[in-house]
This record gives C-alpha cells, sequence and structure tokens, in this order.
C-alpha cells in the first residue's frame, strides 16, 4: 500500500485538522467526539441539517458543510458509520431551537446510529426528525436485503434541503421535501478498481486485469456481478438504462413520528421516469477516476436521455461521493419539479462547493 | 455462580481474544463485507480494556452498562449498537447483581438477544451473529433446565454457537453489506457470528478456569 498517510489510526482525525484549517472561514472541528459544523451555528431561528456517515467519501459530508448545505457533519471511522455521541453532540451545538433534520443513507450502521442518536436528542427534547435516501437501483430483491443503499442522491438532498432551511423552511416542511428527493433520485455505480481501507493496507477486493464490478455502494462492497470491461458508451448504456427502466419501488421505512414519540413504518414508493420529465444528471467519480472519462460518460449520458424523451436540465460532474481511491463512476439521475429547481440554485458556500455567492 | 471477578476477567480475556483475532475477522468481513469487523471491534474493545481496572468495586450491572457506552461510542458501523445494545439490555436484567447464577445467565443471555434482535431487524438465518447467539441461548437454557451446572451449560451454549457459527458459511446474507452480494454471500462464514462465538468462548475459558 502506498499512501500519503502518518498512521492509520490517525487518518481521519489528521485529514480532518487540515481541513479545518484550510476553511477556517467556514467551519470548525471538534474530536471529541468528532464532528464538524458551520462556523456561525446555530444560526437563529433555521432549522438545522446533520448528516454523516463513514470517511473515505469525501468531500462528503464534511465538505458540504456551510451556507446553503449542512449546518454539520459527523464523519466516522473510514467506511464506518459514527457513533451516536457524535451525532448528539453535533445536534447540541447546531439545534437553534427550530429543529433538526437528519439525512441518513440507508446502510444497516448509519441507521442504528442515527436512530439511537435520535431517541437520545429526542430525550433531551430537542425536535429530530430523520429521512432516509434509498437510491440505489443495483438493489436487486430488496425485500432479501437492507434494502437499497443510499447513494448518489444523498448529495442532492443535501444541497436542496440545505437550501430549503436557509430560505426558512419549518422542519417538517424540510422533512417532506428531502422524502421527494429521495423518491425522485435513483443512482447506479460500477467500480474499475477496488479501494485500499488504510487500516486493513490491502484492496478490499480484486478485480484483475479485466473485470468490473457493476452496481456498487460506496464502501467498497463488491456490486452485484463481475463482468469483463467495455467501453465507456456500453457501461453508460448499462448504467443509465439500469436507472431509466427501474419501475416503481416501494417499500417500508422506519421514521420518528413527532406526533406520537415513537417510530412508526412510512411506505414510501417511486414512480418511474416518463418522457418528458426534467432531470439533474450527476455523473460522480468513486475517487480514482479523472474528470475526462466523467465527461466522456456525461456526454454518452446526454444523448442516452434525449433518445428517450429525458431533459437534461441541470447537471453535476466531479467526485462528491467517493470512496477512497477506487476507479469507478456513479450516475444519479433526479426528477425535478420548479421547487427543487429553484432550491438547486440556490447559493450555496461550503468547503467543497460554493456558487451564486 | 459466576462472580464479579469473573466477569471483569471474561471482559478482559475477549478483549485480548479480539485483539488476537482482529485479521481473521476482518478477512472473514473483507470476502462479504467491507472489511472492518475486527478493526472496529478491537478499537471498543481496547477501550474497554483500558476501563475495567476503574470498575472492580462496581457491581456486575454498573459493569455492563460502562461496557455498552463505550462500545456504542467508540465502534461505530454495526456492530457498535449490536454489541452495545446487547450489553445494555444484559445490564438491564442483572440490576444490582455481584455475581451470577444459572438463571442470572440466562437472563442475561435471553435479555441482550432480544436486544440484539429490535435493534438489528434481522431473524435467526439471516447470517448475522443471531446465528451464534441464539442457538447457544436455546441450548443453556434446556442445559440449565437439565441441572446441569453454568460450565457444563456454556460448554453446550458454546458448541451450539459453534455449529450457528458454521452454519452460516452456506447462509445467503440478509442483512448488513454483506446482503448486497446476494448469491454471492454464500459460502463465508459470518464475521458477526464468528465473534459473538468468540465472546462466548471467552466466557467459558474464564468459568472453567
Amino acid at each position: 500500500m502506498k499512501k500519503l498517510i502518518n498512521k492509520p489510526e490517525d487518518f481521519v482525525r489528521e485529514s480532518l485538522a487540515g481541513m479545518a484549517v484550510a476553511h477556517a472561514d467556514l467551519i470548525k472541528v471538534e474530536y471529541e467526539p468528532t464532528f464538524v459544523y458551520r462556523a456561525d451555528a446555530p444560526v437563529q431561528g433555521k432549522v438545522a441539517i446533520i448528516s454523516g456517515g463513514g470517511s473515505g467519501h469525501e468531500p462528503m459530508h464534511a465538505g458540504f458543510v456551510g451556507l446553503g448545505m449542512l449546518d454539520a457533519a459527523c464523519p466516522g471511522e473510514v467506511f464506518t458509520s459514527p457513533t451516536p455521541d457524535q451525532m448528539l453532540a453535533a445536534t447540541q451545538k447546531v439545534d437553534s431551537g427550530a429543529g433538526v433534520l437528519y439525512i441518513v443513507k440507508n446502510y444497516s450502521g448509519d441507521v442504528m446510529n442515527f436512530e439511537m442518536a435520535t431517541e437520545l436528542a429526542r430525550s433531551e427534547g430537542i425536535r429530530v426528525l430523520s429521512i432516509l435516501i434509498d437510491d440505489d437501483v443495483a438493489v436487486k430483491d430488496s425485500l432479501y436485503t437492507q434494502g437499497r443503499r443510499g447513494v448518489g442522491t444523498t448529495v442532492l438532498a443535501e444541497k436542496i434541503c440545505g437550501a430549503a432551511a436557509q430560505q426558512g423552511y419549518d422542519l417538517s416542511q424540510i422533512a417532506d421535501l428531502g422524502r421527494r428527493v429521495n423518491t425522485n433520485g435513483r443512482s447506479m455505480g460500477i467500480a474499475l478498481t477496488s479501494c485500499t481501507v488504510p487500516a486493513k493496507g490491502s484492496p478490499t477486493f480484486a478485480l484483475g486485469d479485466r473485470g468490473i464490478e457493476i452496481g456498487i455502494g460506496i464502501h467498497g462492497e463488491p456490486g452485484r456481478e463481475r463482468i469483463d470491461i467495455k467501453s465507456a458508451d456500453e457501461i453508460t448504456e448499462i448504467l443509465a438504462q439500469s436507472i431509466i427502466e427501474d419501475v416503481g419501488y416501494s417499500r417500508t421505512v422506519r421514521e420518528w413520528d413527532e406526533n406520537q414519540g415513537q417510530w412508526v413504518d412510512v411506505e414510501l414508493s417511486n414512480q418511474p421516469f416518463q418522457s418528458g420529465d426534467r432531470l439533474l444528471a450527476f455523473v460522480n467519480s468513486m475517487g480514482g477516476t479523472p474528470l475526462s472519462e466523467l465527461y466522456l460518460v456525461y456526454r454518452q449520458l446526454v444523448a442516452i436521455c434525449e433518445r428517450q424523451g429525458l431533459q437534461i436540465v441541470r447537471n453535476l460532474i466531479g467526485p462528491y461521493m467517493t470512496s477512497l481511491d477506487m476507479q469507478g463512476c456513479s450516475i444519479t439521475l433526479l426528477k425535478l419539479d420548479d421547487e427543487m429547481i429553484r432550491l438547486w440554485d440556490a447559493p450555496v458556500k461550503t468547503p467543497s462547493w460554493r456558487w451564486g455567492i | 455462580m459466576i462472580s464479579q471477578a469473573q466477569i471483569l476477567q471474561w471482559l478482559q480475556l475477549f478483549a485480548s481474544t479480539i485483539e488476537e483475532n482482529k485479521d481473521y475477522l476482518t478477512e472473514l468481513d473483507a470476502a462479504i463485507g467491507d472489511a472492518d469487523h475486527g478493526i472496529n471491534m478491537d478499537r471498543g474493545w481496547k477501550k474497554v480494556s483500558t476501563q475495567l481496572p476503574t470498575l472492580v468495586d462496581q457491581d456486575i450491572s454498573s459493569i455492563f452498562k460502562t461496557v455498552s457506552m463505550t462500545l456504542i461510542s467508540s465502534i461505530g458501523g454495526a456492530s457498535g449498537p449490536l454489541y452495545g445494545t446487547w450489553f445494555l439490555r444484559a445490564s438491564t436484567a442483572v440490576a444490582g447483581k455481584q455475581e451470577l447464577t444459572e438463571q442470572d445467565i440466562l437472563g442475561l443471555f435471553q435479555a441482550g438477544l432480544e436486544g440484539v434482535l429490535q435493534r438489528g431487524k434481522a431473524q435467526l438465518g439471516d447470517k448475522t451473529m443471531i446465528d451464534a447467539l441464539a442457538p447457544a441461548l436455546e441450548k443453556f437454557g434446556q442445559a440449565v433446565g437439565e441441572g446441569k451446572n453454568i460450565p457444563e451449560a456454556l460448554q453446550q451454549a458454546l458448541a451450539a454457537a459453534e455449529q450457528g457459527m458454521k452454519e452460516t458459511t452456506p447462509m445467503l446474507a440478509k442483512k448488513g453489506r454483506a446482503s448486497y452480494l446476494g448469491e454471492r454471500s454464500i459460502g463465508h462464514q459470518d464475521p458477526g457470528a464468528t465473534s459473538a462465538y468468540l465472546m462466548l468462548q471467552s466466557l467459558l475459558a474464564v468459568v472453567e478456569g
């Protein structure tokens, strides 16, 4: 393993320390327990948005802390969800009294730890709601798994919900909006290589010279199948068609019910994309794939969408939700409405993402 | 009877067993998960290990509570909440006790398993730690019912846990990261069932002296 690290156990802390000094005008970092928060938090009268997950996906989530996006991010160890005490401390720091929304990716560890944090925060009288992101269409037979994973749509939900919070939406409005972004967003990814987790020191899996993994998550866990490498256009076709052809998806998720003061099952369902839909197209690098290759993929994605009568009206291309040094990419398509477009275009000022300000 | 001192020895032994098996557990996890079970468990149990000397005057319930909070706040992932919940429920089941009878241990195992079932929403046969813990509980209860003493009952429980752990190999994973592999999860022993087996193995080793 060749990596720019000192000691594996110091990797996350030292990386965050660098980020804190690089962006001291925007964010602050605490370490006992660890979380990153807006330098001006709590922002009076504003609902706070918190997300978190394993480290190794930079810039997600810490790079998205700032005006118009997240109020705090809780980084876990590499690919390991953060712990409830991190989330509780972050919640206490950024809550202004208007409540806090947790944006949680559907991975078992993230779900369990955020559930515990919700219970802890609630017991302290802090209003917390959580929404689950589960947009990965690669997951087959989701009745027999943890359900679809939360992948690319997470980034888009953080931007759109963050803008809504900045514009004064209340907690339940933002939760509804986030749920709507989730059920209108769909993603799928591929890996050309494994990544190397610093603490393990060797690649998580081996793909050989020609193998690629189709339908990966974001932790180096293998995908749904392994095939031989194909051309970029063919790979783009596989990803785009899997997303576009995905029929309605219904599932039951657990969410906190404020009125009942307990966890309740909520039914969510996706509607298939239709000709004429307006989309946001997000082509994401897993960390090791250069922008040139992403643009090449985007070019083909535009052609595929045009062929199907789908109109790409916004895009995002780059490494936003990575898996350390993995080569590969993911595509996310989000069906937009006017409100989402307005919030997407709203100003954002974070370490990794700035526009309109 | 299991004494408070033996409980502390057990936790210490399990912590060092995890350290010894860190790479093994991580390799098992690399095959079907994301290659961090050993690393994560070791991080939490190292922390428990450093706290144990400060707990010598506490009752068993308080010891378990501290262990629970330490695991929850230092492991992360799924293992943190699951092992943390096991010890939290175990703590409630043995409130105020300085030593444990067969029935206390049965109650503790029962409460721990129920907590894990609720927190993880998994069932027997999903290829998780439950596949080691549930058969162990059943065998322990049976053995106690037959009038076996603690070491004998634990031996039978451990044998059942070992069998349950091995039986995870041909299973299709339905929970956690391994579930996304579908049929490719078949043929690999579950890391969570393995660490749960090691937890019981450490307890038996202490009880047998």
